[in-house]
């Protein structure tokens, strides 16, 4: 038998197709169960590398041969070994190129609608972080809402679809993932925004973003609104786009709302939170379909892979917009947080310029969960 | 630096080879002595430490000098629970209101990794040839990880005319005081 090689975007495809595979991740038990690579249809063994030094014979009889099995690991060597060793008994498995490096890394771009005039708006999944980016497309001009950090991705999504990149906005300083925002707009002449009451401290020129701005992206004018709706962060801002979109970064998600403690200021955001989310977005239309910059299960995506639910539906749905009394609101964002994101407090330092790690380190800083959300 | 018994170099050497290294080059070596193992495959710490456990071999802690991991691991006994022959005993709980030297006879490298504050480590292996450092009229509280080395000690102890001689029981493998670390 040979092993075959599958890519992350191979493993993509099977999320979005909600089709069936089996994953034996051979990392460590913490690292399992910390983060892993998720699927509607997915079945997983967690079995060490390290405990299948000696063979591969006990896991025989548990690992299916009517459906595609993958092995997966950190970075690839573990799950090398193991494929070859599956293989050697007779089996036909397959292993993750690169490992959940390559799968925290992987951004599949989906659209989510068509805009008036040949315009588009894109959706850009990183599956495994949980991260979504936004690309706004019309008439040769392109907007880019809070870019990770492959910047190339999106240069290149912008070339194939013929447009230039003008805009290029972070609704707030990220603290869960580094942003690709600035370098775009370095590399393309583009303008970078970012909320003023974030970037206090950032070392790097930007345009401010605030309440009420309001850019045009192409010849047919497609809006994109900006409205000041702190509570993540004291600068958080959303977009509303075309009158029909309601771009929330992370202040509201599907199924969660965001958490005021990254930047160490929970009980200071806790008001501003939940004036944006019981007053502020009260006022908006119900029609409009929130699109977030995170998921947070994998029970949070559409049929076709997107991220998308209209807000009225949030309104009914959604619990953290269902706490009526403001003491339970307060405790429930503040008390019994889940654990913060992996090197948050450095990945803000990334995302202010004030260090420059390599890419290796930049990759470390980013694995595991984005974990910006309380439920 | 660390003292250990053997050293392992698997610098440059991606996962999985770390451990496949470190589980041929523990084979060599005899019960209880301690290995160094020198990684820069970050995920090799918490794999070695859970793959040490999985084993029965006891991970004692990683330095970070650098872009180099020094891990060390002490190789785990499989030997039958001995009974313990050394009469005078006190109970970990009472070791921190007793005058006196607590002595910890583990590796080295365990102590440097969580010790209590104040104890003075003289390895097993080296006890009978550094018994001048030790005071016959003084109490002599040994310790170990769980009793058993410390057990061997005092009789030691006791055979070299060491009278005011006490095993502590169970041993820092209970230990959920204060801990002083030399790394």
């Amino acid at each position: 038998m040979t092993v075959k090689k599958w890519t992350a975007a191979n493993v993509a495809r099977k999320v979005i197709n909600n089709e069936e595979l089996f994953i034996l991740d051979v990392r460590n038990q913490d690292a399992f169960e910390d983060w892993k690579a998720e699927g509607h249809k997915f079945e997983y063994l967690n079995i060490p590398y390290f405990e299948l030094l000696d063979g591969v014979e006990e896991i025989l009889p548990k690992l299916p041969t009517d459906k595609d099995v993958l092995v997966v690991c950190a970075k690839e060597g573990s799950s090398v070994m193991v494929a070859e060793m599956l293989s050697e008994a007779g089996r036909e498995v397959a292993y993750l190129e690169g490992g959940m490096k390559s799968w925290s890394s992987y951004l599949e771009p989906i659209k989510v609608t068509d805009l008036e005039n040949g315009g588009e708006l894109y959706q850009f999944v990183r599956l495994g972080k949980g991260c979504l980016s936004y690309m706004v497309i019309s008439e040769g001009e392109a907007a880019i809402i809070d870019a990770v950090r492959f910047t190339d991705v999106f240069t290149t999504f912008a070339n194939e679809k013929g447009v230039t990149i003008k805009h290029v906005f972070d609704t707030h300083l990220h603290a869960d993932h580094i942003s690709g925002g600035r370098h775009i707009a370095a590399a393309t002449g583009a303008t970078y925004y970012l909320p003023p009451k974030d970037a206090t401290e950032v070392v790097f020129d930007y345009t401010p973003l605030t309440d009420g701005l309001n850019v045009k992206i192409g010849s047919s004018q497609i809006d994109v609104n900006a409205l000041y709706s702190p509570g993540h962060t004291i600068g958080s801002t959303s977009f509303v786009i075309d009158d029909q979109f309601l771009l929330t970064g992370d202040i509201l998600f599907i199924d969660s709302i965001g958490r005021p403690d990254l930047a160490g200021l929970a009980e200071d955001w806790v008001g501003d939170l939940r004036e944006t989310l019981y007053t502020r977005y009260r006022e908006l239309s119900e029609d409009l379909v929130v699109l977030p910059a995170h998921f947070m299960i994998i029970d949070e995506l559409n049929e076709d892979g997107t991220v998308a639910r209209r807000l009225g539906d949030l309104f009914k749905e959604n619990h953290g917009l269902n706490i009526e009394d403001e003491a339970e609101f307060r405790s429930t964002v503040t008390d019994n947080l889940p654990p913060q994101p992996n090197a948050y407090e450095q990945i803000r330092q990334v995302n202010m310029g004030k260090i420059t790690p390599g890419h290796d380190e930049q990759t470390e800083m980013e694995i595991g969960p984005n974990r910006c959300a309380v439920r | 630096m660390i003292q250990a018994n053997h050293l392992l170099d698997a610098k440059g050497l991606a996962c999985p080879m770390p451990i496949v290294k470190t589980k041929k080059a523990i084979t060599d070596i005899d019960e209880g002595q301690v290995l160094e193992i020198q990684a820069t495959d970050k995920g090799s710490k918490a794999d070695l430490a859970a793959w040490a456990s999985s084993v029965g071999h006891q991970y004692l802690g990683t330095v970070e000098e650098g872009d180099v991991l020094y891990h060390y691991i002490r190789k785990g006994s499989n030997e039958p629970e001995v009974e313990k022959a050394f009469e005078q005993t006190v109970p970990l709980e009472e070791i921190e209101s007793r005058e006196g030297l607590i002595l910890d006879v583990r590796e080295a490298a365990e102590y440097a990794f969580g010790h209590i504050k104040g104890a003075k480590s003289i390895p097993m292996g080296e006890l009978e040839s550094r018994l001048t450092e030790l005071d016959k009229e003084q109490d002599v509280y040994v310790i170990c990880r769980t009793g058993k080395r410390s057990d061997l000690a005092a009789q030691l102890l006791a055979k070299n005319g060491f009278t005011k001689v006490y095993n502590v029981l169970p041993g820092m493998s209970e230990w959920n005081g204060n801990i002083t670390k030399e790394v």
